[in-house]
């Protein structure tokens, strides 16, 4: 068995499930489609047996992110008569802009092959070595998201209070 | 004793997928070709409550499930990044107490927030 | 090769075990419930109604299959799907005996021992919601939509208080293995001794999470007509009442492995039986803790009535969060103290 007909078998599915999301006429394809996607992109985690990546990546994006997005869809009225109509204008700068953030993505990973290769065996991303790293060389970050979830957590109560006169 | 698993470790958990999958097209394939088919339009329509249904079920619901989803995504991450902290914390607290210091800020912060939340009574329930 | 093979059989062999246990679970729960409310149950079909459960699972089979004119097709197909699905794939860390050994080589009793295993089980528990959500919301009906939306809400709270009970048991195992964390509970060292409120936190959100009563308001008949399965038939319907009794069964098993020892017993080494003789009479004992478990499940459902939707979010936010942040904070202190860093 070819060595990386996993990787190969996971990046066909992620590529196709990502196209389905934008393609799919109906919002909550879409949504599920994306679950599909994070699912095979958990698999890839996997396969650099980056554990803990693959567990966060399912249980926050997988398990709660994207419950949030399908309240969302349900939450918004979504008869088909409301749906408005966009122009070509709108779709035209639509593309522009997800072509520049394509190119932002790609121009990114540039500089990447030089980065020394972990092998797949290597135990980098157990949760207990992850853990060592955040709670000993990344403290102070890690302390500081807490606070940016804080601050998440009071806008999230001022946007769902009701309005009192 | 760290165990250490492989990507191979995970190979099963697809097998078990695959035999979930198979046995659910299995079961709905078998049930759609043997169950009877007569199908009449009152039949098909949505059943509700008994009686005939009104208008479409798009409807908008309470804020407050909307609220709840928000914030369970924020507490989720925070209870997810506890994880690597808890599996070394039988080794760290051999240590000393600074382990736990570092999860009282954290956790600290967490409880500031919850209270906040059932202060402002966004979980309150009318 | 003969490792695929292996690992193969044990996945069937879970995955029809887990079918034949939640198939004679709706037997059970209907003998419980006719023997708490002094009637005399299903007796028809053989002796003492033990073919209830074929009956049943033919009579699903054989009914008509009705897709509402309005609702989603492919939705509402993929609902009931996905609950079955994430009920079954949880079986596959679930150590189910020691092991045995035959001819020199040692077989674990597990499909599979992944040092993620916790976390493995949080996320199938997380993607368990849109089983619910998606069959609620593909039927177009607004009661189905209603209990869809609050079967959602109260699994996600209830699934960080279960997030939270599971932090506080990892601070004293030091391994998110399951199958570590049972050989750890050896003999009697039980981690309920450890855990006493973590284990009360851990099987309260265990109900929340299969939705059975006093939190099944999702189906709360006299509110929303039948809940998010109000306009299922056949075997869709099938599927969500029968994904329900096979995630019971689950978290039994996650129960008695995680807090009551596993496949482990006191005693187990005064009894001078050989390695593979105890190793099948633990696997017995864990299934006698895990028919315990469901039966407390079914005990509990017959006795306790439904709670009201604000009073079920109250309890999930305002008592059980708080409350495992309190474990949380009283494991560490008792673990400090354990490895002599605290002095009182």
């Amino acid at each position: 068995m070819n060595p990386s007909l996993p990787f190969f078998v996971l990046a066909t599915l992620s590529v196709f499930s990502a196209l389905m999301v934008v393609l799919s006429r109906k919002p909550v394809h879409s949504v599920l489609y994306l679950i599909f996607c994070f699912f095979t992109i958990g698999g890839h985690y996997l396969l650099l047996n980056a554990q803990f990546l693959f567990a966060v990546h399912i249980i926050v994006y997988a398990g709660a992110i994207m419950v949030l997005f399908l309240f969302t869809l349900m939450f918004i009225n979504m008869n088909k008569e409301l749906e408005p109509h966009k122009s070509n204008l709108l779709k035209g700068a639509a593309t522009i802009a997800a072509g520049c953030l394509l190119l932002v993505l790609v121009a990114a990973t540039k500089g990447a092959e030089t980065l020394p290769a972990i092998s797949k065996t290597s135990d980098i991303g157990t949760v207990s070595n992850l853990g060592k790293a955040l709670y000993g060389q990344y403290l102070l970050p890690f302390e500081l998201i807490s606070i940016l979830l804080l601050t998440a957590m009071v806008g999230a109560v001022m946007l769902g209070k009701k309005d009192v006169e | 004793m760290v165990l250490l698993s492989t990507p191979v470790d995970y190979l099963p958990i697809a097998m078990m997928f695959v035999v979930a999958i198979g046995f659910v097209l299995f079961v709905m394939f078998a049930t759609h070709w043997m169950g009877p088919k007569h199908k009449s339009k009152v039949k098909l329509e949505a059943f509700e409550c008994g009686i005939e249904s009104k208008g479409n079920s798009r409807l908008p619901f309470s804020i407050k499930y909307f609220l709840i989803a928000i914030l369970f995504v924020l507490f989720d991450v925070e209870v997810i990044f506890m994880y690597p902290w808890a599996v070394n914390f039988a080794e760290w607290s051999k240590h000393g107490l600074a382990a736990f210091g570092e999860m009282l800020v954290f956790l600290g912060l967490l409880v500031f927030g919850l209270i906040y939340i059932i202060r402002k009574g966004a979980l309150k329930w009318e | 090769m003969e490792f695929f093979l292996i690992k193969l059989v044990l996945v069937l062999i879970v995955f029809l075990v887990s079918l034949g246990v939640a198939a004679y679970s709706t037997y059970a729960e209907r003998k419980i419930a006719a023997f708490l409310q002094d009637r005399v149950g299903p007796d028809r079909a053989g002796p003492f109604g033990i073919l209830q459960p074929l009956a049943d699972g033919l009579k699903m089979f054989m009914k008509e299959e009705i897709i509402p004119t309005h609702a989603d097709k492919f939705l509402f197909i993929l609902g009931p799907c996905i609950m079955m699905m994430t009920a079954s794939m949880t079986g596959v860390i679930i150590p189910w005996g020691h092991g045995l050994e035959i001819n020199g080589t040692f077989y674990p009793v597990q499909i599979t021992d992944i040092n993620i295993g916790i976390l493995y089980v949080f996320g199938v528990v997380s993607i368990g919601v849109y089983g619910i959500m998606i069959g609620g919301w593909a039927s177009n009906n607004k009661y189905s939509l209603m209990g869809a939306i609050r079967a959602s809400s109260q699994m996600i709270s209830y699934e960080l208080a279960m997030g939270m009970a599971i932090i506080a048991l990892i601070m004293t195992t030091g391994t998110l293995s399951v199958r570590e964390i049972v050989e750890q509970q050896h003999g009697i060292h039980w981690n309920i001794f450890t855990q006493p409120l973590g284990v009360i936190i851990f099987i309260i959100c265990a109900f929340a999470e299969c939705n059975r009563t006093p939190f099944d308001l999702p189906e709360c008949e006299t509110e929303l007509v039948g809940g998010y399965h109000t306009e299922y038939s056949s075997m869709k319907l099938g599927f969500y009442l029968f994904a329900e009794y096979i995630n019971m069964f689950i978290s039994s098993a996650i129960i008695s492995s995680l807090y009551f020892g596993g496949y482990n017993f006191p005693f187990i080494d005064q009894l001078g039986l050989s390695p593979n003789m105890l190793s099948m009479l633990g696997t017995l004992i864990f299934f006698g803790k895990i028919f315990f478990f469901i039966f407390f499940f079914m005990w509990v459902r017959w006795t306790i009535p439904r709670f009201r939707y604000d009073q079920l979010m109250h309890l999930g936010w305002r008592v059980m969060i708080p409350l495992a942040i309190v474990n949380i904070l009283g494991t560490g202190v008792y673990v400090l103290f354990k490895n002599g860093q605290l002095h009182f």
